[in-house]
């Protein structure tokens, strides 16, 4: 299989990006500073990120087809107003995610923003219930993410107006006489936007925002970012073997919705209801230790309890942070547990998610 | 560093007298990235060439560090494990790993001299 590259491929080059292959992608991991370096700019500065691996799909705006994605999304469409995102899944019938999702409503059409790994088969998923074989996702078209505090008075510097936007909003801004469809949103943790465009113009658009201040931020910042967040990435805090309640996310299933019909809607309700034996929990190990993926948890009577998600360390908390899923009977925050890294038994306790949280000036949007 | 030696698993080592003073090459602080921890081995422990003496974490990966020669933990570098960050500033310098007193200068004779280990970096990294 050839290995794409994104429109911005000769500018992450031209940056000294180290690349890697993500998704069938060949995707920035870093550039020259660093991933610590690069986290603490998104952090205290603005970072840009390329994330034009991501599938764009649009679908035509009519009171049918959102009957139709009613009966695919557990999110309240009906009352989802012109401009507005919110953050979704793609379940399997037994509450499994196949992927987690943006979608906005726009003027006329829908968009949804799906993971690079995912995006073929929900695609055909998505297909097979819109009865729609021509769907397709938009591939001449880059989507490009700029976060952290600065970002704003940046992006105002390219695209007037842009800081009206609310968080979860977006609207049609235009970059050199195309038209720009931007959205205040992100995945760090950090107030920010995410700006779809032509690709032929991506690297222009990439190269202003550098001038006026901001700075190339690779996939490995963006990890640290996101779990700092709270914020699952799929493939490892969620996939087909965990539910959007066993996963802490329940509060995107909207609440008018619980007794619709949608894929995966008996399975939500029946949790919802019942409970679930396994949660997913932020976990702070009591040393600098780093607890990487599929770590076993284990409480103090040795019995595991649970494994491991993402872990890494998190350089604004200056900590080893982790998530995984654990016994709901050992599930409360400050709860005690171990972790066995590398043969030893690390004491750690069980967290409020996220690690890290920004205190916003008022009357900003909050994420 | 023309008293300094280095091995294939990217440490270095210079011999003061019986001691010998370890760490980790700046050529695989670049290819780790980020340190973020430090794990040494125990001042008093024996430790056998090539085996396992510590590990380093980057943001990305989990790393062994390995000790080139044989001998006894003498004293440990403690500032890198409170501050990992050090390990990525001054790799060659202060920010070595533990010192061994050596139990046969022999071992010294299987490394490399500075000149063959930048050959073999520049080698294995391309």
């Amino acid at each position: 299989m050839n290995i794409k590259k994104t429109a911005l491929y000769e500018l992450h080059k031209k940056h000294n990006a180290k690349f890697v292959e993500f998704a069938g992608y060949s995707m920035p991991i870093q550039y020259s500073k660093g991933i610590v370096k690069e986290h603490n700019i998104t952090r205290n500065k603005s970072g840009i990120f390329d994330v034009s691996h991501m599938g764009q799909l649009f679908i035509k705006y009519s009171n049918e087809i959102t009957d139709k994605l009613q009966k695919i999304l557990p999110t309240d469409l009906k009352n989802l107003k012109i401009n507005q995102s919110k953050y979704s899944f793609l379940m399997k019938e037994n509450g499994g995610i196949y992927d987690d999702l943006i979608i906005t409503r726009m003027k006329d059409q829908y968009m949804i923003i799906l993971n690079a790994a995912c995006k073929q088969n929900d695609l055909q998923i998505i297909k097979n219930k819109l009865d729609d074989q021509n769907l397709d996702m938009n591939n001449n078209l880059s989507l490009v993410a700029i976060q952290g505090p600065e970002s704003k008075t940046i992006l105002e510097n390219v695209v007037s107006n842009v800081s009206k936007l609310k968080f979860m909003n977006g609207e049609n801004f235009s970059f050199k006489n195309n038209e720009i469809f931007i959205t205040r949103s992100g995945y760090t943790g950090e107030d920010g936007f995410e700006i779809s465009l032509p690709n032929n113009v991506a690297i222009y658009f990439v190269e202003e925002l550098i001038s006026k201040g901001s700075t190339l931020i690779g996939l490995g910042a963006r990890d640290t970012l996101r779990l700092e967040a709270g914020l699952c990435l799929y493939g490892h805090d969620i996939n087909e073997n965990t539910s959007p309640v066993e996963a802490n996310l329940k509060w995107a299933i909207s609440k008018n919705r619980i007794n619709d019909n949608f894929i995966g809607s008996h399975q939500i309700k029946k949790q919802i209801e019942e409970g679930v034996s396994k949660l997913r929990v932020g976990i702070k190990p009591e040393t600098r230790v780093i607890a990487r993926e599929s770590t076993k948890i284990f409480d103090e009577k040795d019995n595991e309890i649970g494994k491991v998600t993402s872990g890494t360390f998190g350089p604004s908390v200056n900590a080893s942070i982790a998530m995984g899923y654990i016994s709901n009977s050992h599930s409360k925050t400050d709860t005690k547990v171990y972790l066995e890294v590398r043969g030893k038994k690390v004491p750690a306790n069980i967290c409020d998610l996220p690690f890290y949280k920004k205190s916003y000036v008022k009357g900003e949007a909050n994420v | 560093m023309s008293n300094t030696k280095f091995s294939k698993e990217h440490e270095w080592i210079t011999l003061d007298g019986e001691v010998g003073t370890i760490g980790i090459t700046k050529h695989a602080t670049e290819m780790l990235g980020d340190i973020v921890f430090a794990e040494l081995p125990e001042k008093g422990s024996n430790v056998e060439k090539d085996g396992t003496a510590g590990v380093v974490e980057s943001t990305k990966a989990a790393s062994d560090v390995y000790t080139p020669v044989s001998g006894e933990v003498v004293e440990i570098n403690q500032s890198i494990v409170d501050d990992p960050s050090k390990i990525n500033a001054d790799p060659e310098g202060g920010a070595w790993f533990f010192k061994l007193k050596l139990k046969d200068k022999s071992e010294l004779d299987t490394l490399m001299n500075k000149e063959e280990y930048d050959k073999f970096a520049k080698e294995t990294s391309a």
